[in-house]
């Protein structure tokens, strides 16, 4: 299977890992893209239920604004696309190869599974006050107890429900 | 310098370099959660080790400061299973799903959207939380130097130890079942 060219993972990590350095040292701040989600889904809502926006402690606490965060994870989608495109492995695809393989070319099917699995994600992961970014890098990085414990629940709950979704797969 | 450019700067060169180590498709995220492709577990700890050491030296110097999330057992365990579940359905994590869109691997549209529901959902949800899971087992803004009471070079050896192990071990497996 063709995968585009790519860097070594060990040296994309690295260099990514300098990124997070030089942030903290010129902003002072650690990486994170969950909270975003929040913020940009207070910015639809206050588009259709104003009034609620004001109701909600949670919309309160995060506003819907632009923030440094905001923008990173806006720059995240810039960055991917440069890369992407420099490396001659920018593909417009509706359903990824792997899933493709075990559940057929239905767009649909793969839409509704990936809403379902968007809505829960980010129920969970604001539960959990941080995702892979947050908790999984910048929190590991740091040496958080929240961290550790949250890398470890993300990857039982995940490597559990791979499991049941595409049964042991020994064959490829 | 401003901040939001500055923010804008950071994401790019994040994107940039999680795209180039090829972790932002779902079928590397699926292939760590099935055991069979840990690119992704080689990219995330090369970025922890290298970031750690760094930050650490900063934060010894005092350039910078540590900015760390509370320890409550209840809301990190369970909500971070709960991500997990989601996790495997959708593919993509949040920031790695903006990151995909970018590479046109549009499927993860689907999953954005899924997230702003989700976070309107969970904004509803907060009071609830705030006064049952969030309250289980908080143990506030610790760090496992703190925790243990030593050194935190200690840790970050050990930590670096654990890793560089744990990578030799999918080095090994790798060459023996080389990944497809």
């Amino acid at each position: 299977m063709q995968e585009g060219k790519g860097w070594n993972p060990y040296l994309a990590g690295g260099l990514s890992g300098i990124v997070s350095i030089l942030s903290v040292w010129v902003t002072g701040h650690y990486l994170g893209a969950s909270t975003t989600f929040v913020r940009a889904s207070g910015m639809v809502e206050k588009i259709f239920a104003p009034e609620k926006l004001t109701q909600l402690e949670y919309f309160v606490r995060h506003a819907p604004k632009i923030d440094w965060q905001f923008m990173v994870v806006i720059g995240i989608m810039i960055g991917a696309f440069a890369a992407a495109v420099t490396s001659g492995s920018f593909r417009l695809q509706a359903v990824p190869d792997m899933w493709r393989e075990r559940f057929g070319p239905s767009v649909a099917k793969r839409a509704a599974v990936a809403f379902v699995g968007g809505i829960i994600a980010l129920f969970g992961v604001r539960l959990a006050d941080g995702c892979p970014s947050g908790h999984g890098l910048s929190g590991a990085l740091q040496l958080a107890v929240s961290g550790y414990i949250a890398l470890i629940a993300f990857f039982v709950g995940g490597v559990i429900v791979a499991r049941i979704i595409y049964g042991k797969g020994d064959e490829k | 310098m401003n901040i939001l450019l500055a923010g804008l700067i950071t994401g790019i060169l994040f994107g940039f370099f999680l795209q180039k180590g090829r972790v932002l498709r779902y079928d590397k995220q699926l292939g760590a959660l099935r055991l069979k492709d840990f690119i992704i577990v080689k990219f995330m700890l090369s970025h922890i080790i290298v970031a750690m050491i760094g930050v650490y030296l900063l934060y010894d110097l005092g350039l910078v400061k540590l900015s760390i999330k509370p320890a409550i057992v209840g809301g990190v365990a369970l909500g971070g299973l709960l991500f997990g579940v989601g996790w495997a359905l959708l593919g993509y994590c949040p920031g790695t799903s903006l990151g995909a869109l970018g590479e046109g691997r549009w499927d993860a549209l689907w999953g954005i959207l899924g997230m702003l529901v989700g976070a309107g959902l969970y904004a509803e949800a907060y009071p609830f939380m705030k006064a049952t899971v969030l309250t289980w087992g908080n143990f506030g803004k610790i760090t496992i130097p703190q925790a243990l009471g030593i050194n935190h070079w200690l840790v970050i050896g050990l930590v670096v130890a654990a890793a560089a192990y744990l990578l030799f071990i999918i080095e090994k497996h790798e060459q023996k079942e080389p990944a497809a």
